[in-house]
């Protein structure tokens, strides 16, 4: 068959209607190409024109070599959860083209290198050569970034094809090239070329087109690990510890790069955060307790092997009352795992973590913007509450650009707790009664008082321990200190609820409940449209902290059935709900996978629907 | 710094002997390690330093409980095995003006915490370290520890058959800035190092032999009182001087001592005994280290010292007020900068 019949054919197959701002690309590229600047800068020159974008990076753990995937999806109408098809594929890596071949919808399309060779197996598609080695050749740049510019070969006959504005790949060039002509320039020069030459050689008879919009206005585009330090350094972050591991080495990594410009004194020139990488997570939530023990709001970051050689000291931290924020970037494990892939998989290990009766504050952000809120709250929490406070992000959420609403400066005075300086102690006697001892309910709220190293007033140390202590904090093997001691440890934590965000709660009258975590939010959002379009209509809880609030006991209560949508095998916040509300007697349904990938939402409505056909007998 | 009289019960801090006690020590009668904690004191009265000025650390096993015997208006963190230099780490950087104490054991350092130890000393954390090294376990009641040396025989475990770990060396060749020995048995020497220590800017590491009275205690073990009394060669006699205080130098004939000037301009002064010692050369104090380990003897004394070795407070740009005193002012940024933020994120505006 000839290039000009299968198009015919195709274009016959093809609705006849255009398909403008909704659709998916995926690029194929391997690792190491150089091709994410290519990617995020079509991302963004998209997101410049008003169209809400999401990308999905989907990576080898791997430096170079192996196949990587990037997926942009346009959706006009604000839809940011991964969908499970392409429609449009830029494949340039021979090792995974037939893969991708065969993912493309009937009616999509394929761009590929002209010096590709391989098996045409669909006669549904439509195809569009590149000559990527002639257009790098003729650019005038150094043999050695031939490779690179070969992305930007794929940029500039995706713009021309599709209708991408020039000006918007301009901006998205200057904002990544911070500005530097020269860099601009041979860029530019080459996506020119390649738009002419598919201007002059290609004939469009794909339906795929983006045009201008206004839904973007006032938005940013960042990831989640770096709004959650910037929200950290605005939190007044003073101590980070960390060990490198994907996903999170990014998070401490943009405390570093950011410290400079938002915590350095402007008189002194002196920095007010101080970032260590340590030797081993051991050592680093080691460091960051240390800190948090000398009055320092103290972070590390870390994914779930962290996690797990962390447990230890956590277990210290909780009983001797010691505040430090964690941040576990979650992927998917057991063991190694998928080390470079998304899951929801540490929430019940970080629900029970520790040996013997421990509990711990979990937060739960779903957005960029959340991971920039609970990234300064945290420390607010952690202060009040003298606990560690564990923050639950993903791969997704962390590693992969989001578009999202401007950050917003935090709307709450910092809260450093209950600490006491010398003048405090002069007059505590007087205040409270007593003398002042470390772990003495004085105000009968829980929270004692503690004083901080450097303290100069001869009442103001005391020794802290994992061992069994006294209210000031003297060794005791005690029975009654003991219960006592541990009695208010459970009270304090039930008291957490005061502090921690409240679930996100939207009330559209149904009697069918979702609740979800995370960035799992985004999928059930769409996949809710998607069954309110099938006529069943849902409600929605987002928890957004553990332990529970009352409201998500009343939402799971005032619904005749909740489905419970996350991104792990065994269900993990159903099974934590259902021990919680053992004596409910509530229909609790799990929606639960982890194959490494986001949820989407056509998964979701499919689970949901035929739970619903079993249990109700709907169809 | 000015130093205080030994004799004298009022120090020029103002406080008596009494302020720098700790709680009883519940540790076995006669345990290298009470003596140790006694040095400490004294060491820190005679060296006129306030008590709340110095932090203790420590880690888990007999060694780590006794920082609850000295210091008791000193804040003190009693935390993981193994993990005590990890917590002061991050502890010394609430306020740095305020001294590391960190107290460990054999099995503490040169076992589950031999990483930790190693990164403290490559990072040259300012605090004295000291691990009160006696060969076993003893709070587990008597098992071989890292240090102990080969064919040591335990009632329990039979014969050692693996070769010690020598804390100092590894000290020396992980770049600590001050190695010593000490032995719990010789309190004179033991307090003149601790002094040393406790003014040295960077890491301070002082290996000491303190048996355990009930579970190592073999005549011939290296780490027992009569094997330490009997084949303990000191380096050199050393004399600390405190730098307003040179007076003390009269004492000394010249020609027959080494100084080393530390950080506050005080000096160590080593009196030569049979060799010409050099404190200041990371390879001799190795080589005499393994000369001592063949003529199976326990040399003591300080065994290396770098004064002006950059810290790791070096390595950061701090305010000079402590970190931990910082107003929400002085660590919240400003609104507008947020802007700026938001203008980095590719904003739409």
């Amino acid at each position: 068959m000839t290039q000009e019949a299968r198009q015919e054919m195709v274009k016959e197959i093809a609705t006849p209607d255009r398909i403008v701002n909704n659709f998916v690309i995926t690029f194929g590229t391997v690792n190491g190409s150089g091709s994410a600047t290519a990617n995020t800068m079509i991302m963004r020159a998209l997101f410049d024109m008003g169209i809400p974008v999401s990308g999905k990076n989907i990576f080898p753990s791997n430096i170079q070599g192996l196949p990587t995937w990037y997926t942009l999806r346009l959706s006009k109408d604000g839809y940011l959860a991964r969908v499970e098809e392409d429609d449009i594929v830029i494949a340039m890596n021979p090792a995974t083209i037939r893969k991708e071949l065969d993912s493309l919808i009937p009616g999509g399309v394929l761009f590929y290198p002209d010096d590709l060779k391989f098996e045409i197996t669909r006669d549904d598609v439509v195809l569009y050569p590149m000559p990527i080695k002639k257009i790098t050749k003729e650019a005038d740049v150094s043999p050695s970034l031939r490779d690179y510019v070969a992305n930007m070969v794929y940029v500039g006959v995706l713009t021309e094809m599709i209708g991408i504005e020039m000006d918007s790949i301009r901006k998205a060039l200057r904002f990544h090239f911070k500005g530097k002509e020269k860099s601009i320039q041979i860029n530019f020069h080459i996506i020119e070329q390649a738009a002419q030459w598919a201007k002059e050689n290609l004939t469009k008879v794909d339906r795929y087109y983006v045009e201008r919009m206004d839904a973007t206005h006032g938005y940013i585009m960042t990831d989640g690990n770096t709004a959650a330090a910037l929200g950290s350094l605005y939190g007044g972050i003073e101590f980070a510890a960390w060990y490198p591991i994907t996903p999170a080495s990014s998070l401490a990594e943009s405390i570093h790069e950011y410290a400079p410009m938002l915590r350095q004194e402007k008189e002194t020139g002196k920095d007010t955060v101080v970032v260590v990488q340590a030797e081993d997570e051991l050592a680093a939530i080691g460091m960051a307790i240390g800190a948090g023990w000398s009055g320092l709001r103290a972070l590390t970051s870390t994914s779930g092997p962290g996690l797990s050689l962390m447990t230890e000291f956590l277990g210290l931290a909780y009983y001797s009352e010691i505040p430090v924020v964690v941040w576990d970037v979650q992927r998917v494990g057991p063991s190694t795992g998928l080390p470079t892939r998304t899951a929801q998989g540490d929430l019940t290990f970080v629900y029970f973590l520790g040996h013997g009766d421990t509990n711990f504050v979990i937060l739960l952000p779903g957005s960029v913007n959340e991971c920039f809120e609970f990234g300064w709250k945290s420390f607010d929490i952690a202060e009040r509450l003298q606990t560690p406070v564990i923050v639950l992000s993903d791969l997704d959420l962390g590693m992969n650009e989001w578009m999202a609403p401007q950050f917003e400066y935090p709307d709450l005075p910092m809260d450093r707790g209950k600490i006491l300086w010398e003048e405090d102690l002069q007059n505590f006697e007087d205040l409270h009664g007593v003398a002042y001892g470390r772990y003495k309910d004085v105000d009968n709220d829980t929270i004692p008082y503690r004083t901080l190293v450097g303290n100069q007033h001869p009442k103001a140390p005391y020794f802290t321990r994992g061992t069994g202590h006294d209210e000031n904090a003297n060794y005791s093997e005690d029975s009654d200190v003991w219960l006592k001691s541990m009695d208010r440890l459970k009270r304090k934590f039930q008291n957490a609820v005061q502090y921690t965000p409240k679930p996100e709660i939207v009330d559209n009258g149904s009697h069918i409940g979702i609740i979800t975590i995370g960035s799992a939010g985004f999928p059930v959002l769409e996949a809710q449209d998607m069954l309110a379009a099938q006529g069943i209509k849902t409600d929605l809880m987002r928890i957004r902290s553990l332990p529970m609030h009352q409201e998500v006991r009343d939402f799971i209560k005032k619904h005749e059935y909740c489905y419970i949508v996350e991104l792990n095998r065994d269900g993990q916040l159903h099974q934590i709900i259902s021990m919680k509300m053992f004596d409910s007697h509530l229909d609790l349904r799990k929606v639960a996978k982890a194959d490494g990938l986001p949820l989407s939402a056509k998964w979701i409505v499919n689970e949901i629907l035929k739970i619903e056909e079993v249990k109700n007998g709907v169809s | 710094m000015a130093l205080a009289d030994s004799r004298v019960n009022v120090n020029l801090a103002g406080l008596s002997r009494n302020d720098y006690k700790g709680s009883p020590s519940t540790l076995c009668q006669g345990c290298g390690h009470n003596s140790i904690s006694s040095q400490i004191v004294a060491a820190c009265f005679e060296l006129n330093i306030r008590p709340e000025k110095i932090v203790k650390f420590s880690g888990i096993g007999c060694s780590s409980k006794s920082p609850t015997y000295f210091l008791n208006r000193s804040f003190g963190f009693n935390g993981l095995h193994g993990r005590m230099p990890t917590l002061a780490l991050g502890a010394m950087f609430g306020d740095t003006s305020v001294r590391g104490l960190g107290v460990s054991g054999d099995g503490d350092t040169a076992s589950i915490g031999m990483g930790h130890f190693k990164h403290l000393a490559r990072r040259n954390t300012p605090m004295v370290y000291i691990v009160e090294n006696n060969g076993v376990y003893g709070l587990t009641k008597g098992q071989f520890s890292a240090t102990a040396e080969e064919g040591l025989e335990l009632k329990r475990q039979g014969i050692n058959t693996y070769l010690p770990v020598d804390i100092c060396m590894e000290a020396l060749v992980t770049n600590a800035s001050f190695v010593a020995r000490g032995f719990a048995g010789d309190p004179k020497q033991l307090k003149t190092l601790l002094k040393a220590a406790l003014v040295h800017d960077g890491l301070a590491v002082i290996d000491i032999i303190s048996p355990c009275v009930t579970f190592h205690n073999k005549e011939n073990s290296f780490h027992s009182y009569q094997w330490g009394k009997d084949n303990e060669a000191p380096l050199h006699d050393i004399t600390f001087v405190p730098s307003r205080d040179e007076i003390t130098l009269e004492d000394f004939e010249p020609g027959s001592t080494t100084e080393v000037t530390l950080h506050d301009g005080s000096l160590i002064i080593l009196k030569k005994l049979d060799k010409d010692y050099d404190p200041t050369n990371r390879f001799e104090a190795l080589r005499v280290l393994e000369e001592a380990d063949q003529n199976n003897s326990l040399l003591t004394g300080l065994l290396f010292v770098e004064p002006g070795a950059k810290t790791l407070f070096d390595r950061y740009n701090l305010p000079e007020t402590p970190l931990n005193r910082l107003t929400p002012e002085q660590i919240r940024p400003t609104r507008e900068s947020l802007q700026e933020v938001n203008k980095m994120m590719f904003l739409q505006d």
